[in-house]
């Protein structure tokens, strides 16, 4: 039961939060989604303390019929892939929570109702062991997203929140008719059985297209990007990090739930025209990085670079490159979290997001720049920051696979040194610019706090990231003997 | 007549003499008029004893669905001489509805109040359509098909037109006639030359001929095209789908109700009737016109809706596309499952419209229709609530989870890939996603857009009640489908195990 508690704890209280906000004063509002935030953060601490790590199967598992027409059950299960995820979720929900506490002054209720439920949906995916409750809840996440982009986003909030909306639909209509298919074949929606359906390469490979326009559109992979940034930039910054943080990774969750163990033979047959794309990915889009003039769109293609790194590491098809890929998804979740919530703070105070707007902010803010510039160093990479962990490990196995893809992975750590050092560099350092930078504030008691919990987490999981792999590693072991078993 | 007869037609009987014994009898109730001042009367219509009425037609629809669902466990019976047949299929069908008619006339009467149509002939017409539908939907000869559907036109016409001083719904009215008229003609044609090869007017008759390898297939075959034509116009699908738009802007949206939502399942009980309960053995004949005629719909419904400003025109080209939906339903083998999944769909196809007319009405007032994209904008501001209900409709014609559209398009794209139409299948995703940018736009209307005009809900808080009751329907059976579903699969399991 405590998958359920997990995921209906913060979509119950999102609904009573949208139903008693209406008329009710907005402190209790924020007050309520607080403690609701919170106990669903608790509610998903069990399922760390109990997990088994010498169980490499699917635990907590609940089973309910849902759908019996379709034999489609409410079936619920996670595994050292997923578990970590779960908790992410549930933290950045309250990370964003309280990062809107006086930001947001319109409709506080609604705002704060669409984070509940889209944080209560996410973890349904991460959950989810049936194939079509997995895809109600993916689809879903899309309804409260659109809503956050288009009520409370920037100026071209209307053109970001359809092409987001669009953009994923196309990618999951096209998986909804290969799941159909599959079910078609193999009579279930069960995903595990999926695994062990028999395939011949023309239906892997089929299958693998569809599900890669689903996956590929969410991570996102190179050329099916260009969503990311538009989104990025028009979205508030709660939007921006749950999108960074969470919502990139059920893209490439899906990878490893679907492509992977259910088109085993079509993921080794693709993967080297994966790789091609990752790499695109992480040169191409860090290069393109470099050059923007808006802040959010600099992060936003980092993000797309870094997503790069994860699919790489998976189509590796080594236990490091793919552990690598997802201790990268889970420090991108609190560096990208960190680095979006750091552009709120000044765009909080300024109202702008051009680079060249700024300059000098440390003078003015020395305590805020001491935590950005961590989280700069975070996002290229560091060394004892979580950064530097998830990339040399996806950078090993690269080597081990083919040197010159080795090298031209690592790359990546320069060109994200440049451009997040760069920003760095114009942004806080030198003369105070202007005279708007002169009247900036240091950050109050509350930005201080998330920004100190997330540097804790980014330290911490760069120094001691054993409690991460250490769970990790049996369930990619387990994964990659799915991917080693031929299903022709 | 024996008493098994009876039985089988009793409800039809119970709301025909009833709909007559209140046309008569609202002649002589007469009502306290409370005439405000502005409000111009109509002289040839004062308002007599419409409260009565309204109140004993809401009571009757409500005996109906009863009755209906308490027979939903009945096995077939044929009755009056093989002309008319009571299966659990219809029983479904007539019980949603009844249920369709009855929330229409809640929803309908403070709008049709505030335009002076709220008039006994108004809902008597209403149910004289009602009775039309029954009557189909219970079709087990081509000449009780034939005279329901007429019985279930003709009212509609003269409802279309009742705003006789607008001139839009006039004409409406006249194309809606004309074009049904042709329609009709269409049908009576391809039936006679079944009837010319088959030599029997019997469903089950000519059922057990047409397989009969001695009978002309291309006289048949012909005979079948006017058939799908004329069904294709009552559908309302590409290409005989013109006279959809300009009757649904046209007609009062109280009508434009009563023809989206019921009539869809009396049409859909046509289709089924004939061309899986008769002219199954044809099945190669008619399922390559079906295909044909689904996708142009989802094509050109889904990609003209882009193009409409006026939400009740784009309803219709909505209503277009989902129809298509519905036609994919069909082109399965022989297979309860595909066709309980069209049934499905058609049913909470029509329990998305209730809403979406609802909310339309609701949001009109005295001297204003909402009916432009401008007439939304900004309801979340003003009306969170209706905006939510709003919402969760669009992105169930939209088909997006948790709401009941999707539980629906998955009915029936599970139907399409176990008949190896896979590549259908993704034709009809793809039409889907361009269908979602226009219901997305009204969704961005009332959420994202500032209110520019005054924004009001009219109507009593019953109405409210149930339209909100609606819109929590939508989303609670697209969260647990399992049970209608099983209804639909039930039903259409015994009536095929039946015939």
């Amino acid at each position: 039961m405590i998958l359920s508690y997990a995921i209906w704890t913060p979509i119950v209280f999102g609904l009573i939060i949208l139903f008693y906000g209406s008329e009710r004063s907005t402190a209790g509002v924020r007050w309520l989604t607080l403690i609701g935030a919170v106990l669903s953060f608790i509610a998903t601490l069990p399922l760390l303390i109990n997990f088994d790590i010498a169980n490499s199967g699917m635990q907590f598992v609940e089973k309910v019929s849902w759908i019996p027409r379709y034999d489609i059950n409410y079936h619920l299960g996670i595994d050292g892939i997923s578990v970590w995820f779960i908790v992410l979720t549930a933290f950045i929900n309250v990370i964003v929570v309280i990062a809107a506490w006086e930001v947001i002054q319109t409709k506080v209720s609604q705002y704060m109702a669409s984070f509940m439920i889209l944080s209560g949906l996410m973890i349904g995916v991460f959950c989810a062991l049936d194939a079509l409750l997995f895809y109600v809840f993916f689809e879903a996440t899309l309804i409260p997203m659109y809503i956050i982009i288009g009520v409370w986003g920037g100026h071209n909030r209307i053109y970001a929140a359809f092409k987001f909306f669009l953009y994923t639909l196309l990618g999951s209509l096209l998986t909804l008719i290969a799941m159909l298919y599959l079910y078609n074949v193999t009579n279930t929606f069960d995903i595990l059985a999926w695994q062990n359906a028999r395939l011949d390469i023309v239906e892997q490979i089929l299958l693998f297209a569809a599900f890669f326009m689903a996956f590929a559109v969410k991570v996102p992979m190179w050329p099916l990007h260009t969503w990311l940034p538009d989104v990025h930039v028009e979205a508030p910054t709660g939007g921006s990090v749950v999108l960074a943080a969470i919502m990139l990774k059920l893209g490439a969750y899906g990878f490893l739930r679907f492509s992977l163990p259910i088109a085993p033979d079509a993921s080794q047959y693709l993967g080297p025209f994966v790789i091609f794309l990752s790499l695109v990915a992480v040169i191409y889009v860090g290069a393109v990085a470099l050059v923007q003039k808006d802040m959010k769109k600099l992060v936003a293609y980092s993000s797309v670079a870094h997503m790069g790194f994860v699919t790489l590491g998976f189509f590796l098809f080594s236990p490091l490159g793919i552990e690598g890929g997802i201790v990268q998804m889970i420090s991108h979740g609190f560096v990208a979290g960190a680095m979006f919530l750091s552009i709120g703070v000044l765009y909080d105070r300024m109202h702008t997001r051009q680079i060249a707007d700024y300059g000098g902010v440390v003078h003015r803010m020395p305590a805020f720049t001491a935590f950005a510039v961590l989280m700069a160093m975070a996002n290229c990479g560091l060394p004892a920051t979580s950064g530097f962990v998830g990339e040399f490990m996806v950078i090993l196995a690269a080597v081990d696979y083919d040197f010159v893809i080795g090298i031209l992975a690592a790359t990546a750590l320069i060109l994200g040194a440049a451009y997040s050092l760069w920003m760095v560099k114009r942004v806080f350092f030198g003369t105070v610019n202007n005279a708007h930078v002169e009247e900036l504030k240091d950050l109050n008691g509350r930005e201080y706090f998330l920004m100190a919990v997330l540097s804790i987490c980014v330290i911490g999981m760069g120094v001691y990231p054993k409690p991460f792999t250490d769970i990790i590693h049996p369930a990619v072991i387990n994964l990659l003997q799915h991917v080693a078993v031929s299903k022709l | 007549m024996q008493a098994f007869d009876l039985y089988a037609i009793l409800p039809e009987l119970v709301l025909l003499i009833a709909t007559c014994l209140l046309l008569v009898v609202s002649v002589y109730v007469r009502e306290r008029v409370i005439s405000t001042p502005g409000v111009e009367q109509d002289i040839f219509h004062t308002p007599r004893g419409v409260g009565f009425v309204y109140f004993f037609s809401l009571i009757l629809l409500a005996y109906l669905i009863f009755a209906f669902i308490s027979r939903m466990g009945d096995p077939a019976l044929v009755a009056m001489n093989g002309l008319f047949q009571s299966d659990p299929f219809s029983n479904l069908l007539k019980a949603c509805s009844c249920i369709a008619v009855l929330v229409s006339l809640i929803y309908s009467k403070q709008y049709l109040m505030d335009r002076a149509l709220f008039r006994p002939d108004f809902i008597v017409l209403a149910l004289l359509a009602l009775l039309g539908q029954f009557v189909l939907i219970s079709g087990a000869n081509l000449l009780t098909l034939y005279l329901g559907l007429e019985l279930m036109a003709l009212p509609t016409y003269a409802l279309v037109a009742m705003r006789h001083s607008s001139e839009k719904s006039v004409e409406a009215g006249i194309k809606y006639f004309i074009l049904g008229a042709l329609a009709s003609g269409f049908l009576l044609y391809g039936m006679s030359m079944l009837y010319g090869v088959t030599g029997s007017l019997d469903l089950i008759e000519i059922f057990k001929t047409v397989a009969d390898p001695r009978v002309n297939h291309l006289v048949m075959a012909f005979g079948l095209v006017f058939i799908v034509a004329g069904l294709a116009f009552k559908l309302g699908v590409v290409p005989f789908h013109m006279w959809v738009p300009d009757v649904y802007q046209g007609a009062p949206t109280a009508v434009t109700l009563m023809i989206a939502a019921a009539p869809k399942l009396a049409a859909f009980a046509l289709l089924f009737r004939l061309l899986v309960n008769t002219l199954l053995p044809l099945l190669g004949d008619w399922q390559p016109m079906l295909v044909l005629l689904a996708v142009l719909s989802l094509v050109v419904g889904n990609v003209t809706a882009i193009a409409q400003t006026n939400i009740k025109r784009m309803l219709a080209y909505s209503a277009i596309a989902q129809m298509g939906f519905v036609l994919l339903g069909m082109l399965s083998v022989f297979d309860d499952h595909a066709f309980s999944a069209a049934m499905f769909y058609a049913i909470t196809y029509v329990l998305t419209t209730l809403g979406t007319f609802g909310l339309l009405m609701a949001l009109s007032r005295k001297g204003y229709d909402c009916e432009t994209l401008d007439g939304l904008k900004g309801l979340n501001k003003k009306h969170p609530w209706f905006a939510f209900i709003g919402l969760v409709m669009m992105f169930s014609l939209a088909g997006i989870p948790p709401t009941v559209g999707f539980a629906a398009k998955l009915g029936v794209l599970e139907a399409l890939v176990d008949a190896e139409h896979t590549f259908l299948a993704v034709i009809a995703v793809i039409a889907s996603l361009i269908g979602a940018f226009y219901y997305l736009r009204v969704v961005k209307v009332m959420y994202f857009d500032e209110p520019e005009h005054e924004i009001a809900v009219s109507g009593s808080g019953f109405a409210k009640g149930i339209l909100s009751l609606n819109g929590i329907l939508v989303l609670v059976i697209g969260i647990v489908p399992a049970g209608l579903m099983s209804l639909c699969l039930d039903a259409m399991r015994r009536t095929l195990l039946g015939s």
